[in-house]
């Protein structure tokens, strides 16, 4: 029989589509393939600089989403008591007009009783913008129970971090340090990141309590001890130290290791720099010996003077920092039992990490010039890198910690250098260029300025005249000064509880508050859900917008649904999380691919509605007009500042980037380019960005700045010491006494390791830590019908030590406790797993009625969360008082703190505890698939 | 077609990259999403919002943990489709020369309309490569995505499976497995890419390439070269910072 | 491997049928006019239901004529070729015995031989396939083709070959069984060689590709408790060989082989059950199930 005949050059689609994923916060490219109107196919889009091409499993899935059987088809109210998920459709002139029935009191009166708070998305330079109008100082995104640490412990130490902001040198580093990363918001690009590493035979290392994933093709597995990377960061510091194996120059040169500080424990001024009359750091300059500004015309630091002035002696920050490191007490014999790690490997990681930083430097011929005037002939390369994420930032040491790392990098002298880690612009900023918080409200008025922002000593914090939190988040006080990103998951509780006031509205957006975003669970629909003595909910009311039938949604008033990413317009800006690659400035934008079949309307246009409905003056003109029609209107028209908007492309006649005029055609240029715009990094500003002159020039040329910023990195971070000097009785702003001893132990100017607060976990001796799937993106994906069936339950992954210690065969169940609760659940045999630690897959568990699953979806029944067992408030300590489970430094959550006992029980029918159910608003899904849109 | 070409033009096929693979199942769902679109009938789903969902797959990336002798345990993603075997007992089962493997390419099809869902290539295949779909009864596998490989639909650079074209870590590489030239035959000869069960005399054409040794750093002593204390303890700090600073240069 | 009812019978039944008809073909007995209709009648129900039961496995049962077309290399397309052409053969031999009292040897010779061969073909469906090493041995043809020979001479009430067959068919079976328990490890397939890992050390299954279940588990993988499966051979190999024994032993009269019938195709039952419950497929080593 012959072979059939193939076509092999069938016809793939009608028309492709070049949009922005939005299945996770990664903002890949994708070309959409649309037949008869009809997304059929998502794929990767070659030119984009995020993925070029590539694409995950959830992008790729992304036709599935867009078809959920979960999207909600129209604005609703409740009928039903909150939580039940029972409501009635609305048409979107009643949900604006009870909205607005709702917000304008609140805004004439206490514009502050509203709480505006938003989840992953990332259009908060918008959704900032809304509530800066509203006037309400209660507002913040997801960052605060995120990784608040990593970027705040980067942009003070660095003026850029880790997260999205920077990236290794994957091109040319040879040794790259991997600490607690599962997935990363860099999901693509890490990916892809580690593909051209493998493909060079660079080295992996990967320090993580579990091995999966990026540390499971890692060279070399570190299984630490969570909560201990600090410890272990320092050792490897104090090896180098000792060994001289520290870039001096680089130390010399780009950071604070030679400016002056105060060295006399007597003075009020102990420990903040030495300054020159206009506020600049002093160094001593080689070339006179004399004390000189830092960044005077070329100045020549040195590492090792003194400075005695006005009988004060003053030493260079490079002298604490040997001192603090070099001591016994972070040897890695001193460390290696807490961190699990033997001293020789400490060493031998150590000792390789010198190796690769200077024996295999190189030089890259591109002559540059840096900001004191130098021109140098070549750029120095180290090809060391390090990443991190929540592993390090989700502890309660996670701010130290990362800054510890930060350290490490900068001894090395590799960050922004060739082979080591590299900002991508925006970035690097130091914190100074940065806002500062703002919390001053005026009724029937805007707020005073931008919310969130980095302070820089105590009168920069959000408090109000009697020194009490003006946040309802209680964010920039000294229970957490650095807060940069707020505590959003704070908010609910503080509400609850009427502390530190209490408010009228909270205003969620894409955020599941009531589930796998809050700690707490079961608490908090408690809070959401509870009646004061008139019968009347604590939280009066609430408003949401989500795209999908959520657990969240069953726990709001007034639902504003949303528009999916292929279905509205999005603006992926430089004024908040942009695309940008080390190598180039890029934005993007998502367009509405397909148009929507329910009525549901895009969110930010929503509020651009809302906005002028509500008369808000960045919304109306002076005629009272709507200023924006929708928010493709906005992104065009919207001016931030002179010839910056929201969209660097396309600027102009279409052939600016950066700054320009505003360009009536700018998203169709957006649209033919294929849905983002990207500019190079001029060859001579490749690196060393900082400092450079060249680069400094392209970002205000940009727009990232209106002058050059050119700064030293903070080995030091004075405004650290400014709250330790308050909490020893210096200054007017005081702390409550009962912060004082907190605020002196952890705001340390200078990298510490400390242990998280146990008291209270006595009993509870094993670690507890989630990870996020790779082809799941939190609570979404189980709506997925195909990302469902690669995860549709989690079961607790526990090491060969706890098995055998508990028989534990196949099929198990375990009851986990921690101080404050139990689950029952399933458990799975891990061995390349920290030995004290358990694990299981983020957001798998779901409550029955959401998502339009079924109500005996393996999700509800056997799929859990650990959100349970962790609370906002560490337990009791007999103080009277109750600390809140979050860095003492940004607030961030310290989700990983988390300690817990196991044993094994008899399994019960379903995981405990039992979450009730939830009336689906949307029904459920089809029974059976067969997908294909017909040529 | 159920006999199998005495020899084939090409061999083409996969290198899978064990060293690589993070597990993503990007290349799992980019395949679903392909497939069902395009060759045959789509690739359906049962009680896909249920408490049972089930689909089909032509792609699945499983885990393993490896327990060396010394050393901690090591996991690794693995992920299998068909192998494009040389020996394809799947084809010479089949009863109604549905399955067969092309003489100008290797690739192992099935050709749907001839198809009555027997399940026995299914059985044949030892690498449960195959599934049949439970809506169109007829056996689906991976057709190394011969309907892109030759596209003229399609750019050239984007000729290759969905894949390999998705991986975000670059762990999948297609090309000709009989040209001792082409890239991915490179990687065979220089990774010592492997065989599945070899045992099974099927000669697959796909090939895996083994995880690079893993934790071989020994832990070092004090007296490690690179990490030569400058100065004596005894002297303290300011010995430190003396000898420290005195060095030239970088280091 | 999934012990599909419908694949269950259809061997079972089939193999009966056949084996009757490859005893009605030699002769044995000769039989004419009605009660040669009777006879021929329980053969082709016996064969054609089992037939028919198989097309229930089939996802396009539509298109079975194509399963004709693939003889030169495939054991089922062989098996159905044969089977039709034994039906065939046999339709003719059996029609000149029942309307025209005309015994046609040759032909009933030639038609015992496909009965047998195809029986021996389904046999090889299973037998030829390595990837089921328990399966993959001459005891699955040997057994299949005693099975069906014992079946149809008890059928046929040929008591001395029943006797003797059913005697091998349970020594074979015991004799299957025990190869078959350590067939797995010969082939030498393991979750080392499946991975290509066991450089490496030794290979645990971690997760799955897929939290629910699959085409491949649905159908390859399944498990039978050690004491169940030890159980059931032995009330198998009871009813399917030792019970018709003692019946027939004690007396040949209608009851006892109808009795004895009845109870070796129930241990058939139980036996083929077994044949599929227990047989491991190679491919449960990539899911860490053996
Ligand atoms: N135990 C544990 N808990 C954790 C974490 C952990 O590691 N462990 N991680 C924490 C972290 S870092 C984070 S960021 C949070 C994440 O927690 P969430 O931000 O709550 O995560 P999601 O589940 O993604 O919920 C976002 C909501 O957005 C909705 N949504 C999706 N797409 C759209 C859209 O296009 N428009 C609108 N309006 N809504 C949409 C979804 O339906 C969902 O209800 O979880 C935190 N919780
Ligand atoms: N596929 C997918 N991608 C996502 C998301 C998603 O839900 N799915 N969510 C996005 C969001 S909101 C975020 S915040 C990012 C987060 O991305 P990641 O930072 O990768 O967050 P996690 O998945 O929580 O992984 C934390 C890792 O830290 C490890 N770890 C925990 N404690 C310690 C410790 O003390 N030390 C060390 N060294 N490691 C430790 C854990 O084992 C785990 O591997 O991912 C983003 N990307
Ligand atoms: S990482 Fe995946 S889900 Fe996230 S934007 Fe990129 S393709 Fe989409
Ligand atoms: S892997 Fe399986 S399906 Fe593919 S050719 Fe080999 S035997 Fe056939
Ligand atoms: S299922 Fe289809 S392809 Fe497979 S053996 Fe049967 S007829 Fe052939
Ligand atoms: S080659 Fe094509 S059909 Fe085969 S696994 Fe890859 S994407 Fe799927
Ligand atoms: S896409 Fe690549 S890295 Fe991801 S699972 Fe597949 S082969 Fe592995
Ligand atoms: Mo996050």
């Amino acid at each position: 029989m012959a072979q059939p005949q193939l076509d092999t050059s069938p016809k793939v689609s009608d028309e492709v589509r070049k949009t922005t994923c939005y299945m996770c916060a990664c903002r890949c490219g994708i070309n959409v393939h649309l037949k008869e109107g009809k997304v059929a196919y998502i794929e990767g889009n070659k030119d984009h600089p995020v993925n070029r091409g590539v694409l995950c499993a959830k992008g790729s899935a992304g036709i599935m989403q867009v078809n959920a059987p979960s999207r909600l088809q129209s604005p609703m109210k409740r009928v039903g008591p909150r939580g039940s998920g029972e409501f009635e459709p609305i048409s979107w002139d009643e949900a604006l007009d009870i909205a607005a029935g709702w917000l304008e009191p609140l805004r004439k009166e206490a514009p502050e009783k509203l709480a505006f708070f938003t989840g992953r998305d990332q259009s908060q330079s918008f959704t900032s913008f809304f509530a800066q109008n509203f006037g309400t100082p209660n507002y913040a995104a997801h960052g605060g129970f995120c990784s608040v640490n990593m970027a705040a412990a980067g942009i003070y130490t660095m003026g850029g971090a880790f997260w999205e902001f920077g990236q290794p040198d994957w091109e040319k580093t040879k040794l790259f340090m991997l600490f607690g990363v599962a997935e990363d918001h860099d999901s693509n690009p890490i990916k892809m990141g580690l593909g051209r590493l493998k493909e060079r035979g660079a080295k992996v290392i990967g320090v993580n309590p579990i091995r999966t994933g990026y540390n499971a093709v890692a060279d070399e597995w570190v299984g630490i001890t969570p909560g201990t990377d600090g410890l272990f960061i320092l050792a490897l510091v104090h090896e180098l130290l000792k060994a001289g194996k520290i870039d001096l120059d680089y130390l010399a040169l780009r950071t604070n290791a030679p400016v002056l500080v105060n060295s006399d424990p007597n003075s009020p001024e102990y420990g903040l720099f030495l300054r020159d009359k206009a506020g600049k750091e002093l160094v001593i300059d080689k070339r006179t010996g004399k004390p000189a500004a830092f960044d005077g015309e070329g100045v020549e630091p040195d590492l090792g003077g003194t400075h005695r002035a006005k009988g004060i002696t003053h030493r260079p920050v490079f002298h604490m920092l040997a001192e603090r490191y070099l001591d016994a007490k972070y040897a890695p014999e001193a460390v290696a039992e807490q961190c699990g790690i033997s001293a020789g490997r400490i060493r031998k990681i150590a000792s390789e990490l010198a190796r690769v930083a200077f024996d295999e430097a190189f030089e890259i011929e591109q002559e540059w010039t840096d900001f004191r005037g130098v021109t140098h002939k070549t750029m120095h390369g180290r090809p060391v890198s390090f990443h991190s994420m929540r592993g390090v930032s989700a502890h309660a040491n996670g701010f130290q910690t990362c800054r510890a790392l930060h350290m490490l990098q900068i001894l090395l002298g590799s960050v922004e250098v060739p082979g080591g880690f590299r900002f991508k612009p925006p970035y690097p900023k130091p914190a100074t260029a940065h806002p500062k918080p703002h919390c001053k409200v005026t009724k029937d008025g805007p707020l005073d300025g931008p919310h969130l922002g980095f302070v820089q000593g105590p009168d920069d914090l959000a408090l109000d005249e009697n020194g009490n939190p003006a946040r309802i988040d209680k964010a920039f006080t000294w229970e957490n000064p650095m807060s940069a990103h707020g505590l959003m998951h704070m908010v609910i509780s503080n509400a609850y509880a009427g502390d530190p006031y209490k408010i009228d509205t909270l205003f969620l957006y894409m955020a599941n508050m009531s589930w796998n975003s809050s700690m707490n669970t079961g608490g908090v629909m408690k809070m959401l859900t509870d009646t004061d003595e008139n019968g009347d909910y604590v939280i009066p009311r609430i408003i949401y917008s989500d795209a999908y039938s959520s657990e969240m949604v069953a726990y709001a008033d007034l639902i504003l649904p949303d528009a999916t990413y292929l279905e509205r317009h999005d603006c992926i800006s430089l004024l908040d999380r942009p695309i940008c690659e080390a190598d180039a400035v890029a934005d993007a934008i998502r367009w509405p691919v397909i148009e929507p079949d329910r009525d549901v309307r895009g969110f930010q246009t929503v509020l651009v509605q809302l906005g002028a409905k509500l008369g808000l003056p960045g919304f109306t003109n002076d005629d009272g007009s709507a200023k924006y029609e929708d928010y493709a209107d906005y992104m065009v028209n919207h001016m931030r500042r002179p010839g910056v908007g929201p969209l660097a492309g396309f600027r102009g006649e279409g052939d600016q980037g950066g700054r320009g005029d505003i360009n009536p055609d700018q998203l169709d240029a957006y649209i033919e380019n294929g849905g983002f715009w990207m500019e190079h990094v001029p060859d001579e500003a490749m690196y060393y960005k900082p400092w450079n002159k060249a680069y400094q020039e392209w970002a205000v040329k940009m727009g990232f700045f209106d002058a050059p910023q050119p700064y030293i990195f903070q080995l030091y971070v004075e405004p650290m010491r400014k709250f330790q000097l308050a909490a020893e009785g210096h200054g007017d702003r005081q702390p409550p006494d009962h912060l004082r001893e907190q605020i002196k132990a952890t705001m340390d100017p200078l990298p510490i390791w400390y242990e998280t607060d146990q008291t209270g976990n006595e009993g509870y001796t094993v670690h507890a830590l989630t990870q996020r799937p790779m082809a799941m993106y939190h609570s979404w994906g189980s709506q997925n019908a195909w990302l469902r069936q690669i995860h549709g339950r989690n079961p607790l992954y526990v090491p060969t030590k706890i098995w055998r210690e508990n028989g534990f065969e196949e099929g198990d169940w375990a009851k986990v406790s921690s101080p404050h609760g139990a689950i029952t659940v399933p458990v799975a045999h891990m061995a390349a797993l920290n030995e004290n630690t358990v694990w299981t897959w983020n957001a798998i568990g779901k409550r029955k009625g959401a998502w339009a699953l079924e109500k005996d979806a393996p999700e509800a029944t056997k799929g859990f969360l650990l959100n349970h067992l962790i609370h906002e408030l560490l337990p009791p300590k007999g103080d009277g008082l109750r600390w809140s489970n979050s860095d003492p430094i940004t607030g961030q959550a310290a989700w990983f703190d988390l300690k817990v006992k196991i044993e094994k029980v008899a399994a019960p029918d379903e995981a405990l505890p039992k979450m009730g159910e939830q009336k689906s608003p949307v029904g459920t899904g089809p029974k059976q698939l067969k997908w294909k849109v017909e040529q | 077609m159920t006999t199998l070409p005495a020899s084939t033009e090409k061999k083409l096929g996969l290198v899978i990259d064990l060293d690589t693979c993070v597990g993503c199942h990007a290349c799992v769902v980019s395949c679903k999403g392909w497939n069902t679109e395009n060759y045959g009938a789509p690739l359906s789903d049962q009680d896909p919002y249920g408490a049972d969902p089930s689909g089909t797959f032509l792609n699945r990336v499983h885990s393993y943990e490896v327990q060396p002798t010394e050393g901690p345990a090591q996991l690794i993603h693995f992920p299998k489709s068909c192998l494009h075997c040389d020996d394809a007992p799947c084809v010479t089962v089949c009863p109604t020369g549905a399955s067969y493997k092309r003489v100008e390419d290797g690739i192992v099809l099935v050709n749907e309309t001839d198809c009555i869902g027997c399940g026995l290539c299914a059985w044949a295949c030892p690498y449960g490569a195959r599934e049949m779909d439970q809506a169109a009864g007829v056996m689906k596998k991976c057709t190394l995505c011969v309907d892109r490989i030759y596209n003229e639909n399609l750019p050239e650079e984007d000729r290759q499976p969905a894949c390999v074209r998705t991986c975000p870590s670059n762990a999948r590489h297609f090309g000709d497995l009989s040209d001792p030239d082409s890239e991915v035959s490179q990687l065979v000869a220089e990774r010592g890419g492997m065989d599945l069960m070899p045992e099974q005399g099927t000669k697959p054409v796909n090939k895996y390439l083994p995880p690079r040794p893993k934790d071989t750093w020994e832990e070092v002593d004090i007296l490690a070269p690179l990490l030569e204390p400058v100065a004596p303890e005894a002297d303290g700090l300011l010995g430190w910072l003396d000898r420290t600073l005195g060095k030239v240069g970088g280091k | 491997m999934h012990p599909a009812p419908s694949i269950i019978i259809f061997t079972v039944l089939s193999g009966l049928g056949f084996g009757l008809l490859a005893f009605l073909g030699l002769g044995m007995p000769t039989v004419f006019g009605s009660v040669a209709f009777g006879y021929f009648t329980i053969a082709y129900l016996l064969a054609v239901v089992g037939l028919a039961s198989s097309a229930f496995h089939l996802g396009n049962p539509q298109r079975a004529l194509k399963a004709f077309t693939q003889w030169r290399s495939s054991w089922l397309s062989r098996e159905a070729c044969l089977s039709v052409a034994t039906l065939v053969v046999m339709a003719i031999y059996g029609g000149a015995l029942v309307f025209f009292n005309t015994k046609l040897s040759t032909l009933g010779l030639i038609g015992s031989v496909l009965a047998l061969a195809t029986v021996f073909a389904t046999s090889m469906i299973y037998g030829q396939l390595k990837t089921v090493p328990r399966w993959n041995s001459w005891t699955t043809p040997a057994l299949f083709v005693t099975l069906s020979l014992a079946g149809g001479a008890l059928l046929a009430g040929q008591v001395v070959f029943t006797l003797a067959f059913l005697v091998v068919a349970g020594i074979l079976q015991v004799i299957a069984w025990m190869l078959g328990d350590g067939r797995f490890e010969q082939a030498g397939s393991t979750q080392e060689t499946a991975t290509g890992l066991g450089a490496i050390g030794t290979v645990r299954h971690f997760e799955a590709p897929h939290t629910g279940t699959n085409y491949l588990l649905r159908e390859m993988v399944h498990h039978v408790g050690r004491k169940h499966a030890q159980t059931l051979r032995v009330i198998s190999l009871i009813l399917m060989v030792i019970l018709p024994v003692i019946l027939l032993w004690l007396g040949v009269t209608y009851v006892t082989v109808a009795l004895a019938a009845i109870s070796h195709i129930a241990g058939t039952l139980a036996s083929r059950w077994l044949f599929f419950a227990e047989a491991e497929h190679v491919v449960g080593l990539y899911y860490g199930q053996r």
